[in-house]
């Protein structure tokens, strides 16, 4: 059963302007429960825009957002979000920042069970020692983690992650995908990824969708990622079937940039200049 | 011991001070004997040069009075008396100087003499209270009132009043201004309708908001014995200050990071919990730099107010000194125009001591 599905989404910024402010055209998009699908997309091309119609803090212009056969009018619960820059709230600790999650999530849950429910999230991503470390103290994946644990804690049917790693040191952004990818496989959610790394989506994903560059961004034709899980990174290098899909998705994303490039109609007037001979004449 | 030594008096406002600390313990001692004269020589160094401007200065105001003054007795009551003046002055007596900027020696010789004038005056008040004591507990018994000390303040109980009607007033600025800087942020329909009053109101002078104030006090007072000069000032500074605060609680709250009110909205938060955990929050610091303002302000305009109102503090002390023209006067002013500065550089330091302790750093990246 698919539990996302957009129709026709066309989002402007500016709808008295015709052509000013268009982010995204005619996005039409699936995703099955329990599938792990990545959108990659060059940076300014409306990847975030797409992100917070989905999550529900932005409403399409035209189109529909439909969430388990409802259409998004609202954040929401059951769509867990992963903010790129981790907006963890600064005068609140680890566990304030995800027990103020777990407050709104589980208003009925006795005092005892929201504490426990923190704490296991914390221990989840392996902040124990941090709990009570304000974000300022922590490191930029430790942040990270927080924010992991921080969307998840409220038991999201769904995960939207904007550009989760984008910020980290390669290091530890390969630790931490293997950590969301532990943590989803062991109850499988849905998973949305949006990233600007085509080997992270090949790594994570089971389906990649291509972002074509805005204005008036739309989907690209799907890759569907063949390789079993648990992955190996290691491994993965020399897999034939990784190293096709990564080559067809380059060679896909190189022809945009190109086709944009080429699109150009702009002439410029260049300057009357010869170059001038200065070797010494013979005679 | 000696990092936290440092961190300390770092923390007190006193970080100039850390180079002599690393110089004691012979750490750096080229750089930091270079620190020492840039942070601590030199600004005792202008000190010096400070006060020496000013007993040139005050030399010079002398010699112009005392010449004019001289000239005068001779042109109206004729030489032998001019020459009494002139002898007059020469020996000191106080009696016969000119009335002009009083040099850094005779202020000084004024703070002692405020000092003196207090310690007599607290004395007479502890003697008065000893011997009124057994009259006041059998006055109470009886159901009347005590009996108080009514004699004249000393400089230092001008102080104190002063301090207490700045505080008074701080306090009606914050309760008044932050709720409402909070609500106008809140709303933006508010925040419009609401922007013209505040436009008009916040540059209006001291002056017209006491007067504004004794039109509306003196009537409600009219039956009650309170101290309503108390009142009238301290509203009046409240009044004056609390703009500051009011803008920059409505543009904190109208400003804050849409990051965390994102994550308000993906956590779904209630709207007093969105209120209370997430936007007072994030706009504290720039609350806190009202605040600062508004206190500023208020100590600023309490000596304008006071002095207009008659209300005992240290404004109404500079305008009796002023009025009372004594030999000592002029530098008694003076004496209280520093300590007028110091109190609110004292102030300052304090609300800044205050927001660093409840600051966060705001970067999250």
């Amino acid at each position: 059963m698919a539990i996302l599905e957009l129709k026709n989404i066309y989002k402007t910024y500016n709808p008295a302007k015709e052509d000013k402010g268009e982010i995204l055209d005619n996005i039409n998009l699936t995703i099955e429960e329990g599938e792990f699908v990545a959108i990659v997309g060059f940076s300014g091309s409306g990847k975030t825009t797409l992100v917070n119609l989905i999550n529900g803090l932005l409403k399409p212009t035209e189109g529909k957002v439909i969430f388990k056969g409802n259409t998004v009018e609202d954040t929401s619960h059951e769509r867990g979000v992963i903010f790129q820059n981790y907006s963890l709230l600064p005068w609140l600790t680890v566990y304030q920042n995800i027990d103020m999650a777990i407050q709104e999530a589980f208003p009925k849950a006795s005092k005892k069970e929201k504490d426990v429910r923190v704490k296991e999230y914390i221990e989840m991503v392996g902040l124990t020692h941090a709990t009570n470390k304000r974000p300022k103290e922590l490191s930029g994946g430790m942040r990270q983690r927080v924010s992991v644990a921080r969307a998840l804690a409220m038991d999201p049917e769904m995960i939207i992650m904007d550009e989760p790693l984008g910020a980290l040191d390669a290091l530890t952004r390969g630790n931490l995908q293997d950590e969301i990818l532990k943590i989803w496989e062991r109850n499988k959610r849905t998973a949305l990824l949006i990233t600007n790394d085509v080997d992270e989506a090949l790594y994570m994903a089971d389906r990649i969708i291509p972002l074509k560059p805005g204005p008036k961004a739309t989907l690209g034709p799907e890759f569907k990622v063949n390789i079993e899980r648990p992955r190996n990174k290691t491994a993965l290098n020399d897999d034939p079937e990784y190293k096709k899909t990564r080559n067809q998705i380059i060679e896909y994303l190189m022809n945009l940039g190109d086709a944009q490039a080429a699109e150009s109609t702009a002439t410029y007037e260049l300057p009357e200049i010869q170059p001038k001979d200065f070797r010494w004449d013979a005679n | 011991m000696k990092d936290s030594i440092i961190r300390v008096i770092k923390f007190i406002g006193l970080g100039f001070l850390e180079p002599l600390i690393r110089l004691i313990n012979k750490e750096e001692p080229k750089k930091n004997i270079k620190e020492v004269f840039r942070k601590i020589v030199a600004p005792i160094a202008s000190v010096f040069i400070f006060v020496g401007l000013w007993q040139l200065g005050s030399t010079a105001l002398y010699n112009i009075e005392a010449d004019y003054k001289i000239e005068a007795t001779l042109k109206s009551q004729g030489e032998a008396e001019a020459q009494k003046v002139k002898e007059c002055m020469e020996s000191g007596d106080p009696s016969c100087q000119p009335n002009t900027l009083p040099s850094p020696a005779q202020v000084y010789a004024s703070y002692l003499t405020l000092l003196k004038d207090h310690k007599t005056i607290a004395a007479d008040k502890k003697a008065f209270k000893e011997k009124t004591f057994e009259l006041n507990k059998k006055r109470v018994k009886q159901g009347k009132s005590i009996i108080t000390y009514t004699g004249r303040p000393s400089f230092v109980d001008q102080i104190k009043t002063s301090l207490k009607t700045v505080f008074a007033g701080f306090l009606l600025a914050l309760f008044i201004a932050v709720p409402i800087g909070i609500v106008i942020g809140l709303s933006s329909t508010l925040r419009g309708s609401i922007n013209w009053v505040i436009q008009i109101l916040k540059p209006v002078s001291p002056v017209v908001w006491l007067l504004l104030v004794f039109m509306i006090v003196k009537t409600l007072t009219k039956n009650s014995e309170g101290d309503s000069a108390f009142i009238i000032s301290f509203i009046s500074v409240g009044l004056c200050s609390m703009w500051a605060t009011l803008v920059n609680t409505a543009m904190g709250v109208a400003s804050v990071n849409t990051d965390y009110i994102n994550v308000a909205k993906i956590l779904r938060l209630r709207p007093m919990q969105k209120i209370f955990k997430v936007i007072l929050p994030a706009s504290l610091p720039l609350i806190f730099t009202g605040l600062r303002i508004t206190l500023s302000v208020a100590w600023m305009v309490l000596i304008a107010i006071e002095l207009l109102a008659q209300s005992p503090g240290l404004g109404s002390f500079v305008w009796e000194e002023f009025q009372n023209g004594a030999m000592d006067s002029n530098s008694k002013i003076i004496v209280a125009m520093f300590i007028i500065g110091m109190i609110g550089f004292a102030l300052d330091r304090i609300m800044l001591f205050i927001q660093n302790l409840i600051s966060f750093e705001k970067e999250t990246i």
